[in-house]
């Protein structure tokens, strides 16, 4: 690992200003992203400014929306009463993320800024239709995910919270990597008000992204069979050691027949 | 350099590190507690983890800085003063819950953890679940886990409720 200078703040101004006075400056949360990289020596910040000081954690109900503080750990998600009541596949969800140490540090904002292609959240902000909040603006699930590692953000803009609406009913079904436990393929699906929205992790090449085929199926009819015939299109896949694109493609069907059945 | 201070196994410890300095590496090299291992660098292994402020954590993966304050118990830290095991330790000893030994520390933290964090009781099923972050090359695991069961009795003093969700 290359040396830094470390900073933690205790008021988010003067995070953003740390970021935004020095290019080479970088944000860190619980490091379960952050910290592998730096030892691999993939990144080279001049500063990592420490965002633990700032009291950004924190899970409250705002209405018909659940909100959830960027600083929020997976374990704090997974064993919150109001993430279970309002919405259970988000808490199924962050209790399955990687391993009890890694759900101890992890945390939702890191992992929304990381967006990796495997990630299990992105998946669940996307299906939800959720609402970043950062430190400049609101940005929808739709407009935030640009492609695997990619997202909307500036490189001084830091999510402060995440605005979950609650769904009718929602689940998320993966099939973990053994080793990593990060999602080959994780299927979110959210049925709404206003209609389904299904969204899969793990399986393009593109990153995360919504199954509109799939959403009209079950916007017609919220069942298993409904999709059953849904072509996954296998160039759309992304292909590499753990599996291949058409296998991917096949799992994207199953899992999101899971996830439908697990729905209820 | 920034200076950090912990708790170690109850005492104050501090060092003057680099801020990548990652927590593993003052345990092992600042404070001479070689005790806790360093088995891979994907943060996948476990056999680094301590316990900070309460829960099991991987000290690879975390700055010593980060942990600036906090309290640390390490493997060193289980046994008595007259060198009783902690009732994980004489269980994995019990049952045989190691082979070469390298995993156990971080097996032995992440199980306390465990333990103590379900009072309500443990299943099977839950603790070969919570283990995903430990790997062993040597046991298969079915020690382990009938070591961790037979600890929870002796570590909530009563027996193990069975079933328990
Ligand atoms: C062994 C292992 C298994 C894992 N398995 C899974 C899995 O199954 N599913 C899954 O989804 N994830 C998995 N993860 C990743 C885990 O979910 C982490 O939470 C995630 O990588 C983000 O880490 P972090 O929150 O600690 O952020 P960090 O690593 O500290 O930061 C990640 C990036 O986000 C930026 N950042 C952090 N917070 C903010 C913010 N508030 N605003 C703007 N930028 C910010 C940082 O600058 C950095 O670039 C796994 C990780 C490990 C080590
Ligand atoms: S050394 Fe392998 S997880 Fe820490
Ligand atoms: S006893 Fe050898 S790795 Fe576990």
């Amino acid at each position: 690992m290359y040396d830094f200078n470390y900073q933690k703040p205790a008021a988010i101004d003067d995070a953003v200003k740390a970021l935004g006075s020095d290019p080479e400056a970088k944000a860190l949360a619980g490091g379960m992203t952050f910290i592998p990289v730096l030892k691999q020596r993939l990144a080279k910040p001049s500063t990592v400014v420490d965002l633990a000081g700032l009291g950004l954690s924190g899970i409250r109900r705002e209405g018909n929306a659940l909100v959830i503080k960027a600083m929020t750990t997976h374990r704090e998600v997974a064993n919150s009463k109001d993430v279970a009541d309002a919405i259970p596949a988000l808490a199924h969800l962050a209790s399955h993320i990687g391993d009890r140490q890694v759900r101890y540090r992890g945390t939702m904002g890191g992992s929304l800024a990381n967006n990796d292609p495997s990630a299990c959240y992105p998946s669940a902000v996307l299906a939800l239709g959720a609402t970043i909040r950062t430190t400049r603006r609101e940005i929808a699930a739709d407009d935030y995910f640009q492609g695997m590692f990619t997202t909307a953000l500036e490189p001084d803009e830091l999510i402060v919270e995440v605005s979950f609406p609650i769904p009718e009913k929602a689940a998320y079904e993966k099939f973990p990597n053994p080793a990593s436990r990060y999602a080959m393929v994780g299927v979110f699906v959210a049925k709404t008000a206003g209609g389904v929205r299904l969204a899969v992790t793990g399986a393009g090449n593109n990153g995360v992204f919504r199954h509109t085929a799939m959403e009209q199926a079950l916007s017609a009819s919220f069942s298993p069979d409904a999709i059953r015939d849904v072509k996954t299109p296998e160039g759309d896949m992304n292909s590499d050691i753990h599996a291949s694109a058409a296998y991917r493609a096949h799992l994207v069907g199953v899992m999101a027949r899971r996830a439908v059945a697990a729905c209820g | 350099m920034p200076q950090v201070k912990l708790t170690v196994n109850g005492k104050p410890a501090t060092a003057e590190v680099e801020a990548r300095t990652l927590l593993v590496e003052m345990l092992r090299e600042n404070l001479h507690l070689t005790g806790t291992h360093v088995g891979c660098d994907t943060s996948q292994c476990g056999a680094c983890v301590v316990k900070i402020d309460g829960k099991s954590v991987k000290s690879c993966t975390m700055l010593a800085v980060q942990a600036n304050g906090s309290e640390v118990t390490t493997i060193e830290g289980l046994a008595a003063a007259d060198g009783t095991l902690h009732p994980m330790q004489e269980m994995f000893r019990e049952h045989h819950g190691l082979q070469c030994g390298f995993c156990t520390p971080g097996m032995v933290m992440s199980a306390i953890d465990l333990v103590e964090s379900h009072p309500e009781g443990l299943t099977e099923q839950q603790i070969r679940e919570e283990l995903e972050g430990n790997i062993c090359r040597c046991t298969g695991y079915h020690n382990i886990v009938k070591a961790i069961a037979a600890a929870w009795p002796l570590m909530h003093g009563r027996e193990l409720p069975q079933a328990a969700e």
